[in-house]
């Protein structure tokens, strides 16, 4: 396997005047209520994890839990109190400003929930703005600007200043200046929070089909379960700097790890979430003719197999066999299961 | 009991004028009290008593000390002095090599440091001014006297007036369109038709060096606070008193040290006008959202590209209100610094005034407030401006500014050159038109004034004597005769039941510093003076205000009046109230409300405006009308905006009776006026701007805990 994207090893963030040495005297026990008796804010607790190249991992968390503290340790807007992070095979602590700055110029991209356009900029100055502050021409950055309008499709509007924009606009335009410069990475913190929900899911549509044409590899804030169920290829769910669990979103439907993670998962309609692989059996005795791919969302499948006798044929995107699955399975699965899994 | 404890403060207030009423009673006033005393002045009495401190004798008259405390800080103003002229002369001598005689001397190093700077500043000044209006000394410093006389060529001329008009115009267009460029074109053939050219161009040559230098040097500390919080420390306090000092006072210390002339003049404005830029440089910076620094760091900004692209041009709004303040204390400072020999229209403005012209310090101060209202519109419209990347320009569209100036500049200097045929035997007025050859509306002025003043001799004097003998002579005999020590309980008794025991000490060591100057009985009267300004201010301001709000244009209208009487400089407010009352209290008192009717105006219409619309449902919702929804949700609501409006209204009443000095009063400022001219005055003024900003502050500080106090109770940030 190559080497992943974004390492992190043991991350700790916490805040306050003695932070550093109280880490150093907990020997990395942290306990976030020792600490706050101290005066000190654990923000981040022991956080390991990797993104591999192309991935999209979905940090989740409520307000408070320390997702946001991550993403900005990670881009080291602040500096992690201890622990490693690797980009790209690179130590991110041990970069100097210059390395950092050109880090950030080249590789990094990131879109913000309050937007954090500059005003006195129009549309396709601020989306210039990366490329300008890398020393482009400013011809050149105005037309890759101006590509980059396109993509989002906000053409006809860039000559517009952000406060003449709806919210869904201006996030478009923040997604389009962080991927002016053609980053690697690209942090979103919970970009589409400050939508409402119409726009959003036409965002997390847009979204979805932007990284399908562009492969980034993504590390994405949001407090919104069923955003993250939507869009992540893993999701890491966080409570008080800890990081709960990290598994794909079928895995964390079908066994939450935690009580914590459990109340997350009651309400979520897994028939939308759970892939036919996630539930198949190995079997492939007594097969019927019906066959269905492994990728299928039961949603869309469910119709089809539950009017089968025999259990269905799952193939792979070669069409071998590989598994089978019962109409019963499914009845389990969507209204029965969930009892089974306490 | 019961009502004792269900209003526990209206009790602790109730209490508070009681003792300080008794004490009122209590103490008598002594016989040999007279008003005039002259403590801080050096004339032997063998009356008064004397005592010694740092080697500086003070004398003074001895009452009772709870009648009026000693001038226990009586040896402060003379040892801000001699320590002034010990730097100035005798302090760290280094040599410095002379140019003329070819040889070293020995020059103390302060002296040397002012020397330079005064020369550096006098080289700008008069370059600006030769461009303007032609003249030879710069090409001469470069160069030398005898280079010029071999080559004649070198003499410019200045500028013709229709040159500088049209660019004016010209610039203004590009930068804002044609409402401005009209203005700009109106204001500059005023200027020039009326006989304004150079006195407008002296004073204008002196703003574009102070503005620009006030702006720079704000801006930087602005961003040094912002940066360290060491810094921030160190300069708030200085901030906070130099924003409550009356200007007149800064003129006596910048006196010593940089002498007569536009170059003191323009250190004297930077000193001036910086802190509210560096205030404001902060207030807009801290406003920045995290978010939008945090897209910066993303971007790649390294520290500077985030400083001047991100962070500046997102505080702009608050930075601009800098601007703003810098151009109208650089106006203001235009006419102040005429007392210290700064040339062009303030010294028009104040010879006139002195001679009682009105009509001429009429002319000069309108053009005094065009070209304020002109540049600060202009510097709005150009951090205003957007560039257009898509419009595909061709060369002579790209151009076309540069282009039509160079062909106004051709058209100027022929015009002029036809001039010099036209008008053989006289000026040539196509060229400059002089001062005092142009056309001029002073005698139709003063010739208004007398029919007024004929007139209505007999009302006005009616309600000048009414005035003065029924209500200010008595209040200022209330004033004076409170015993210090009643005024002080009062004050600090105020602080501790506004804003507890910190504020109560902050207070009496405000109060504690008047006391022990000098000048107790002189602040007593300025106190009187403000106090009756402010009040009259507040209750205009108030009633307009409400008015105003009531209608959404008229609001608006209001606030832009607001804006244009902020820009005119504060002597001109003299003019038609001395045109109307000529030299008396009453003239001083209708400028003060007059000018510090302006911020209580404006912050009634902004608090009022400030409550959030869902509670205007709300309140519709309930049913209540008009009336009740002014008195029970806004006002209430709007309050503690409203309060900081009287906190400006008083900093400005103070400005203005201080400056009410030039009329005649006898305050503080007839002191600070005093030592103007008084060769040991440094210490002498600056103690005594001291006091004025220590009063305002005493009162910033109790209506700030006040509002505080207020915002957390009804839960508004």
């Amino acid at each position: 396997m190559s080497e992943p994207v974004i390492k992190c090893e043991n991350v700790y963030k916490i805040f306050g005047a003695n932070a550093q040495k109280m880490l150093q005297d907990s020997n990395g026990n942290v306990d976030a209520k020792t600490f706050q008796e101290n005066g000190c804010i654990v923000g981040v607790n022991n956080a390991s994890f990797e993104v591999s190249k192309g991935e999209m991992l979905v940090v989740m968390g409520l307000s408070g839990s320390g997702k946001s503290t991550l993403l900005r340790c990670i881009s080291r807007l602040t500096d992690a109190t201890g622990g490693k992070i690797f980009i790209e095979g690179q130590d991110l602590l041990q970069l100097n400003n210059k390395d950092l700055i050109d880090l950030r110029r080249n590789k990094m991209g990131m879109v913000f929930q309050s937007f954090a356009l500059l005003p006195h900029k129009t549309v396709v100055e601020n989306i210039a703005f990366p490329l300008q502050i890398k020393g482009v021409k400013t011809e050149e950055s105005i037309n890759k600007a101006m590509d980059m309008v396109k993509l989002v499709g906000l053409e006809g509007r860039e000559n517009y200043f952000p406060r003449e924009l709806s919210g869904g606009q201006q996030q478009r335009v923040g997604i389009a200046r962080s991927l002016a410069v053609e980053p690697d990475i690209w942090f979103l913190d919970e970009p589409f929070s400050a939508l409402d929900p119409l726009i959003r899911k036409e965002m997390q549509d847009e979204f979805l089909r932007l990284q399908d044409k562009l492969q980034k590899t993504i590390m994405f804030i949001t407090h919104d379960f069923d955003e993250a169920l939507k869009l992540a290829d893993r999701i890491a769910i966080m409570k008080d700097g800890i990081i709960e669990q990290l598994d794909t979103p079928a895995n964390i439907v079908l066994n939450p790890a935690t009580e914590y993670v459990r109340k997350f998962t009651e309400e979520v309609p897994r028939e939308k979430v759970l892939l036919i692989k996630d539930v198949m059996d190995s079997s492939k005795d007594n097969l019927g003719d019906l066959k269905v791919s492994q990728d299928e969302i039961i949603e869309n499948v469910a119709e089809k197999i539950l009017t089968q006798e025999k259990p269905v044929a799952v193939v792979d995107n070669n069409n071998e066999i590989i598994g089978s699955i019962n109409p019963t399975k499914i009845i389990n699965t969507v209204f029965g299961g969930r009892k089974n899994n306490n | 009991m019961e009502l004792l404890k269900k209003y526990p403060k209206t009790f602790q207030w109730l209490f508070l004028l009681i003792v300080f009423f008794a004490l009122c009673f209590a103490i008598d006033v002594p016989e040999t009290y007279k008003f005039i005393r002259g403590q801080a002045e050096f004339v032997k009495d063998p009356n008064q008593s004397s005592y010694v401190f740092l080697g500086k004798e003070v004398r003074y008259y001895a009452f009772d000390v709870f009648w009026r405390l000693p001038p226990l800080l009586g040896w402060l103003p003379i040892w801000i002095n001699d320590s002034l002229f010990f730097l100035m002369n005798e302090w760290m001598p280094i040599e410095v090599w002379n140019e003329d005689t070819q040889e070293f001397k020995s020059r103390p190093i302060v002296l040397q440091i002012s020397r330079n700077l005064t020369a550096f500043m006098t080289f700008l000044i008069e370059l600006i001014r030769e461009i303007l209006l032609g003249g030879l000394e710069t090409i001469v410093a470069f160069t030398s006297w005898d280079w010029i006389d071999k080559n004649p060529w070198a003499e410019l001329p200045g500028l013709p007036w229709t040159i500088v008009a049209a660019g004016a115009a010209l610039l203004s267009y590009k930068l804002s369109g044609k409402g401005l460029a009209l203005f700009a074109g109106l204001t500059m053939v005023y200027i020039s038709v009326f006989g304004q050219w150079k006195p407008s161009m002296q004073t204008l040559s002196f703003i574009l060096v102070a503005a620009p230098l006030s702006f720079i040097f704000g801006l930087g500390l602005g961003i040094a606070a912002f940066k360290s919080k060491r810094v921030e420390k160190a300069l708030y306090p200085i901030l906070l008193v130099m924003q409550t000092m009356p200007q007149y006072a800064v003129l006596v210390p910048a006196l010593v040290l940089f002498g007569v002339g536009d170059h003191a003049a323009v250190i004297i404005t930077m000193v001036v006008a910086i802190p509210p830029m560096i205030l404001l440089t902060l207030l807009g910076l801290r406003a920045v959202p995290p978010e939008v620094i945090e897209a910066g760091r993303m971007s790649g900004c390294n520290n500077f590209q985030l400083m001047f692209n991100v962070l500046i041009p997102t505080a702009r709004r608050d930075i601009l209100i800098g601007v703003n303040q810098v151009i109208m204390v650089c106006f203001s400072m235009a006419v102040i610094s005429a007392f210290i020999g700064a040339k062009g229209l303030g010294f028009n403005l104040l010879l006139a005034l002195n001679q009682l012209n009105i009509g001429l310090a009429l002319e000069a101060g309108l053009c005094i407030s065009l070209i304020a209202i002109l540049l600060d519109k202009m510097s709005l419209a150009w951090a205003n401006k957007q560039t257009d990347y898509f419009g595909n320009l061709t060369f002579y569209q790209r151009n076309k500014n540069i282009l039509f100036f160079g062909v106004i500049f051709v058209i100027g200097i022929v015009l002029a050159y036809v001039g010099t045929f036209l008008f053989k035997d006289t000026f040539n007025y196509l060229f400059e038109i002089p001062h005092n050859k142009g056309i001029s509306t002073a005698d139709f002025w003063n010739k208004g004034v007398d029919w007024i003043f004929e007139t209505f001799f007999v009302y006005i004097k009616a309600f000048n004597t009414w005035l003065i003998q029924d209500v200010l002579q008595p209040m200022r005999a209330l004033y004076l005769r409170m015993p210090a020590i009643a005024t002080i309980v009062l004050v600090v008794g105020a602080g501790y039941l506004i804003g507890g025991l910190r504020s109560a000490l902050v207070v009496c060591a405000l109060t504690l510093f008047i006391a022990f100057s000098p000048w107790w009985d002189r602040a007593l009267v300025t106190a009187y003076m403000a106090t009756f300004g402010v009040i009259v201010s507040c209750i205009i301001g108030f009633t307009v205000g409400t008015l105003c709000f009531q209608n959404k244009h008229s609001a608006n209208f209001m606030l832009g009046v607001c804006d244009i009487f902020q820009t005119f400089p504060s002597f001109v407010y003299l003019i038609p109230v001395m045109m109307l009352f000529g030299i008396t209290d009453t003239s001083v008192l209708i400028a003060v409300i007059v000018y510090a009717t302006i911020p209580a105006t404006r912050y009634t219409i902004e608090g009022l405006r400030s409550v959030p619309a869902g509670l205007h449902d709300a309140a519709t919702m309930s049913g209540v009308n008009k009336f009740q929804r002014l008195t029970k949700i806004e006002f209430p609501l709007a309050f503690p905006h409203m309060m900081l409006g009287i906190n400006q209204t008083i900093v400005f009443a103070l400005f203005m009776v201080i400056i009410g000095a030039f009329i005649g009063t006898e305050d503080l400022g007839q002191y600070i006026l005093k030592a103007l001219s008084d060769k040991k005055g440094a210490g002498i003024g600056l103690t005594l701007g001291i006091c004025v900003a220590f009063i305002a502050l005493i009162f910033d500080n109790l209506i700030r805990a006040y509002v505080q106090k207020r915002k957390k109770h009804l839960g508004i940030d």
